[in-house]
């Protein structure tokens, strides 16, 4: 299959679709109209002043220079690029939803009740006993669950200061460990691509505060040695972290709970499919055990106990708050949606398409996938090729590449998560995307991208000369 | 989708996921799954799959049973309104099911957005850098602390903050700053703006950054921000400023009263109230620029000499730098920024004016009538106001903001007795049945 992207070049300036500054700046005197004192006040404000369809146009425009999940396979390892489904976005803007945050809880039932109803939703889902919504984003998620970590170890006399992480984790774990005031413990992984139980248990001990874990892993596997990863961890004192990223591929078939984690965050943009935005609004609701429950942040909801109605209130030990407010809530009420309408089955039938697309996308592909067996991702080396070449040369076959050189202990890694979204006819398309960049000569990958709205981009010149306003590219 | 009961978002025919199991070599779904028994999950989670006509109808239901309430609430997430262009445009699905632009060749609208964003933050700040976005304006502070912390040669381990901040906010920020060992204090206010001779006093080696709001919490415009600039740069302190976009379109330029940083709410545009869901603005002075959280754009070349857009600077960021990175943040809010952007340009500068105006005007007027009326006094600062002021009441605050509730208004209760009032372009028009709501109350 062949993508040429939609492109607007101004070929007399060198430019893509210009600037809103480009095409028009007005400069209001601000003190002419302004009610308050001069020197309260700034002088002139400079700003793009378009029309409405001036507006409609750029945007439009800009929007078909980008890939996007409703353009075609999106394949991103450890990003879940799920179809958003439409009527989400339907039941999120119901202007009823869209309340002050600061309103009375007795005026706020509606949106306590599908708080609440989210929290059981979650519970349920990774086998936790206790959930918070708060956390705006998965690292969010992270920084808090590591939160409540320290705040049990604390409320128990222990000074812990380690938290270990494999080496093959999300980068987000080892900043997360680093933010919260730990000194982090890099596991090497084990031959088989998995945790080293020899070596966790040289690296675990009395300053270990926890173990951050992925399961399955970055690279598709699962941590067969889970139980006794756990009791390692737990018979030193320290407590098991799950990282919900790759949650997909559990869904109905294993919950964290079950495994010995003692806290998760959900990655609610990945796993229950609210859009990514460009790179965000997510969420990352947390969940706990109970032994953990009265560290979370608040506040939390629960039913009254008058038995009707619903109100927040502040866990016991709470660590206070990781978000001004509530968090992104216009994403967790689409996340209640997708959950409510596919149900247990629909769940357990994602994980399973999402399994079985991995695999078969595996088969079709020349390149070799040395760790196995996987679920719902692979990481495919592309061998004596660049593979961020190769991703680069996918760009022309209408396909997004998947995430390149990561993690490290794949050489030239291709990580693929094709979710589940993806029928046979488009896991061929994306299998031959692969096999023809990755057969390609050098110098076409090298030229590549070519149907794409811009040329290769040489990114260490923009690093190495940042401009990053177009007061900076004015200034030229 | 697979016979009964499957995801209605998988395209999978039965004869398909045979097929396609054949390929791999197994006989069915289950046997690709390497789950040991002894952590295999064969439960159930209770949750009836539903048609989504049912959902839909639910959560109208649900939602209806908020109370229908005009709300004059504030205190850091504020309501605009939101042009319609805005919707139609970000919800356009080649924006809202995209993400980060790890491939720039494929995602130039995004990154362009996003460029014009951390642009207009630049011109509204007078500071050269900005970022695609935080989550919000409390993580935003959490992140300019540990920014301080990074950057400052002094040993201190101190941010002071205002004692008129909002509750919550200064809670996200101790969690930031118990994990780089930094504490929190507060400095006193006079009269609803910081107490400037205090905070001179308090502020020494030990300091590494001070916070100020214009607007504060309580609407009031901060009107010593170049003493505070002073007295920070004094202790070789970061002088951090808090305020929003909306606000920042008339108030003084931080850079020019010598912010380092300024971070806030950039939500008050492009979003309506949200339950609290925000889009952290944070911006900073350029020799901060290998030292920002979050993400960047730049602008390059492509390999035919056209200006290109590019995620740059990410040797800072936690997918390359791990334990060392500036922040642990990934999934941000760049969809939010890009509505913030399209509401901008749709205002435009005079657009944008005439709104801050505005929100100075109602305020300034509403409080006047609302002290008119017996039992009751505002504003309670002597201060010029954006958006929201202070009420004293000489009854109990919470048992007039309850009769209020009743009468169908939402506002704050702030103290004993006092009440906090936000008026914008939302809720401007219904401000006489606040004012009769208030008579009949008091």
């Amino acid at each position: 299959m062949i993508h040429d992207q939609a492109d607007y070049v101004r070929e007399d300036e060198s430019v893509h679709e210009p600037l809103l500054s480009e095409k028009g700046e007005t400069t209001v005197d601000v003190r002419e109209s302004s009610p308050l004192p001069d020197d309260l006040t700034r002088e002139e404000l400079t700003l793009p002043s378009p029309s409405e369809p001036e507006i409609a146009r750029h945007y439009t425009r800009l929007s078909q220079m980008n890939w996007a999940i409703d353009s075609g396979p999106y394949p991103l390892g450890s990003c879940t690029m799920k179809y958003n489904p439409k009527f989400t976005e339907d039941v999120a803007a119901d202007p009823n939803a869209v309340i002050h945050p600061d309103r009375s809880a007795r005026s706020a039932q509606g949106n306590l009740e599908l708080q609440y109803r989210l929290q059981e939703f979650l519970g349920e889902i990774g086998g936790m006993d206790a959930v918070t919504l708060q956390p705006p984003a998965g690292a969010a998620g992270e920084f808090t669950g590591i939160a409540v970590a320290k705040a049990y170890h604390e409320h128990h006399g222990n000074d812990r200061s380690e938290v270990v992480i494999p080496a093959s984790a999300h980068g987000t774990n080892f900043a997360t460990a680093a933010m919260a005031g730990y000194d982090v413990v890099e596991l090497p992984s084990g031959d088989d691509g998995r945790v080293d139980v020899e070596a966790l248990e040289a690296a675990v001990g009395d300053d270990t505060a926890a173990l951050m874990l992925t399961n399955p892993n970055t690279v598709g596997l699962f941590e067969r040695d889970i139980t006794e990863i756990a009791d390692i961890v737990h018979d030193a004192g320290g407590l098991l972290y799950y990282d919900g990223a790759n949650l997909n591929a559990l869904l109905g078939r294993g919950r964290p709970g079950d495994m010995g984690f003692d806290v998760m965050h959900y990655n609610v943009h990945k796993t229950f499919a609210t859009p990514h935005g460009g790179g965000g609004p997510g969420a990352g609701p947390v969940g706990v055990v109970d032994e953990l429950a009265e560290f979370l942040p608040a506040p939390r909801v629960r039913k009254r106990e008058s038995g009707s109605g619903y109100e927040p209130f502040d866990p016991d030990e709470t660590i206070g708050k990781v978000h001004g407010f509530g968090g992104n809530w216009l994403v967790l009420v689409k996340t209640y949606a997708y959950i409510a309408r596919l149900g247990d089955e629909g769940l357990a039938d994602a994980a399973a398409k999402a399994v079985l697309n991995a695999n078969y996308l595996a088969e079709q592909i020349d390149l070799e996938v040395p760790y196995g067996p996987f679920h719902h991702e692979f990481a495919a080396t592309a061998g004596d090729r660049d593979a961020a070449d190769v991703a680069k040369r996918m760009l022309d076959f209408g396909v997004h590449p998947p995430t390149t050189k990561w993690p490290e202990m794949v050489p030239e890694a291709m990580l693929t998560e094709p979710t589940e979204i993806e029928g046979q006819s488009s896991l061929d398309d994306l299998a031959a995307a692969f096999n023809l960049a990755y057969a390609d000569s050098d110098e076409a990958l090298d030229a590549a991208p070519n149907r794409t709205a811009a040329s290769r981009i040489d990114q260490v010149a923009a690093a190495r000369d940042p401009r990053l306003s177009w007061q900076a590219l004015d200034e030229e | 989708m697979s016979g009964t009961g499957g995801t209605p978002y998988a395209p999978h025919t039965d004869s398909e996921t045979a097929a396609m199991l054949s390929a791999i070599g197994v006989d069915g779904e289950e046997s690709l799954f390497d789950i040991p028994a002894a952590v295999a999950f064969d439960g159930e989670f209770g949750i009836e799959p539903r048609s989504e006509r049912d959902i839909r109808a639910e959560c109208s239901r649900m939602f209806a049973r908020n109370d229908d309430l005009v709300e004059f609430l504030g205190r850091g997430h504020y309501g605009h309104y939101v042009p319609s262009v805005v919707d139609h445009l970000a919800d356009r699905a080649e924006f809202l099911t995209s993400y980060t632009q790890y491939q720039p060749e494929v995602s130039q609208g995004f990154l362009q957005a996003l460029f014009e964003y951390q642009s207009m933050l630049v011109e509204l700040t007078g500071l050269p850098v900005a970022n695609c976005s935080m989550y919000d304006a409390a993580t935003a502070l959490g992140e300019a602390a540990t920014l301080a912390d990074r950057v400052r040669s002094t040993s201190g381990d101190v941010v002071l903050v205002p004692d008129h901040l909002r509750e919550g906010k200064r809670a996200v920020l101790s969690n930031y700053c118990a994990g780089a060992e930094l504490t929190v204090e507060s400095y006193p206010m006079a009269d609803g703006n910081a107490d400037v001779e205090a905070l001179a006093d308090r502020a020494g080696d030990d300091v590494v950054m001070v916070y100020a709001e214009s607007p504060t919490v309580r609407g009031c415009v901060e009107e010593r921000l170049a003493e505070i600039g002073d007295v920070a740069a004094d202790a070789d302190a970061l002088f951090t400023l808090g305020s929003d976009p909306v606000s920042l379109s008339v108030l003084q330029e931080p850079a020019s009263v010598g912010a380092d940083v300024v971070v806030g709410e950039a939500g008050a545009l492009g979003l309506p109230t949200a339950y609290g869901m925000g889009l952290g603005l944070f911006a900073c002075r350029d020799e901060f620029l290998r030292q920002v959280p979050g993400r960047l754009v730049g602008a390059g070349e492509d390999a035919a000499g056209d200006r290109a857009f590019t995620l740059t600077l990410q040797t800072r960021e936690q997918h390359i730098r791990k334990e060392r990175a500036t922040s642990n943040i990934c999934t941000n809010q760049a969809w939010v920024a890009l509505r913030a952007a399209i509401h901008a340009a749709t205002l435009g500068p005079d657009g944008l004016v005439d709104l801050a105006n505005d929100c100075v005007r109602g305020a300034e007027s509403l409080a006047d009538r609302l002290g008119d009326v017996q039992g009751a006094a505002a504003p309670v600062h002597d201060r010029h106001h954006v958006r929201e002021f202070v009420v004293r009441v000489d009854q109990p605050a919470v048992a007039i903001a309850e009769d209020l509730e009743a009468e169908g208004f939402a506002v704050h209760p702030i103290g004993e007795h006092l009440l906090q009032v936000c008026v914008t372009d939302l809720n401007a028009e219904r401000t006489d049945g606040l004012v009769a709501a208030f008579e009949e109350v008091i």
